[in-house]
């Protein structure tokens, strides 16, 4: 069994922040892992990529990839964002999480990233745009709320 | 076909038509008109927080909106192309390692165009979900026949 102790994740942390290497922070979700999720900053902003296998295909007939895919990549796009930008020792928890689908999406890679609203004290309120080829054509936009951790 | 056989060719190719789901390993353990059950075993890629041990909400999404759409399919009694408006989720509780999640999803109404669904996830006990949600889906093929319908309509 795998576990990743606080120290790791403030090693991630430091790794991304420092010498913009992402592996580990996304190797500390083994979720994210599993979808194949890498990540990278552009124009100051943390933008991860799903790239497509057909395994994250949701309907064979239509190669069309997963709804719940797209929206779990979207997901996790935000928990990446929050765990790189707080201080927080603890991976945050979802409270909530809201999707729109806006177009299919297809066969192909996908970029999302994530704004944070408000970073209070136990919660934060995220917003999450999915995007293909064109970033000005999201797919999918989100919204997800976390419980950040609190002293126990 | 009847309903009754569509709804058992679906349970049986479900994984085959749902190609991520198959690679999930989700099973549909249930089926008819008035829902769908499906099985999500445990692995450990599922994980989200590893030092709580406890299972990506990511994952419950995607086992959700796997059953939705096989509700909604059940409940239509045929296949046509059906494509997610939106899905909300509320998660009640942490999902644990080493237990299956089950997720039971019904199709509340159908319009000629819209399903709405409503669904459920637990572990352990039905009546203690891990998380609850809701979602709109469009009957993406009922474009084409409303399209004809219109043209006639204005002939």
């Amino acid at each position: 069994m795998s576990r990743v102790g606080s120290e790791q994740l403030v090693a991630a942390r430091l790794a991304a922040r420092e010498h913009n290497d992402y592996a580990p922070l996304v190797a500390a979700v083994p979720y994210a892992r599993f979808l194949g999720v890498t990540a990278e900053m552009r124009d100051g902003l943390l933008v991860s990529r799903l790239p497509f296998r057909p395994a994250l295909i949701g309907n064979s007939a239509r190669s069309a990839l997963h709804g719940g895919v797209t929206a779990a990549f979207m997901e996790n796009t935000a928990l990446l964002h929050l765990l790189l930008t707080l201080d927080e020792d603890r991976v945050p928890r979802s409270i909530d999480f809201s999707i729109d689908y806006l177009l299919s999406g297809r066969a192909e890679d996908c970029w999302a990233s994530c704004d944070v609203s408000r970073a209070g004290s136990r919660v934060a309120h995220t917003v999450i745009r999915c995007w293909q080829s064109d970033p000005g054509k999201p797919i999918a936009i989100a919204r997800a709320h976390f419980l950040l951790a609190t002293p126990e | 076909m009847t309903t009754s056989n569509f709804n058992a060719l679906l349970q049986q190719k479900f994984v085959e038509f749902t190609t991520h789901a198959g690679e999930c390993g989700m099973e549909i353990t249930h089926l008819d008109a008035s829902g769908a059950e499906v099985l999500l075993p445990f692995r450990e890629d599922w994980l989200g927080d590893v030092q709580r041990q406890v299972i990506h909400t990511g994952i419950v999404t995607t086992l959700v909106d796997s059953a939705c759409g096989a509700a909604v399919l059940a409940h239509i009694g045929s296949f046509e192309p059906i494509a997610t408006i939106d899905l909300r989720m509320d998660y009640l509780r942490p999902s644990l390692r080493d237990l299956p999640l089950y997720c039971f999803a019904e199709c509340c109404r159908l319009t000629s165009h819209i399903a709405f669904a409503r669904a459920s996830v637990w572990q352990k006990h039905r009546d203690e979900p891990v998380a609850i949600a809701q979602g709109a889906f469009m009957r993406s093929g009922r474009r084409a026949a409303a399209a004809h319908k219109r043209t006639g309509d204005a002939s």
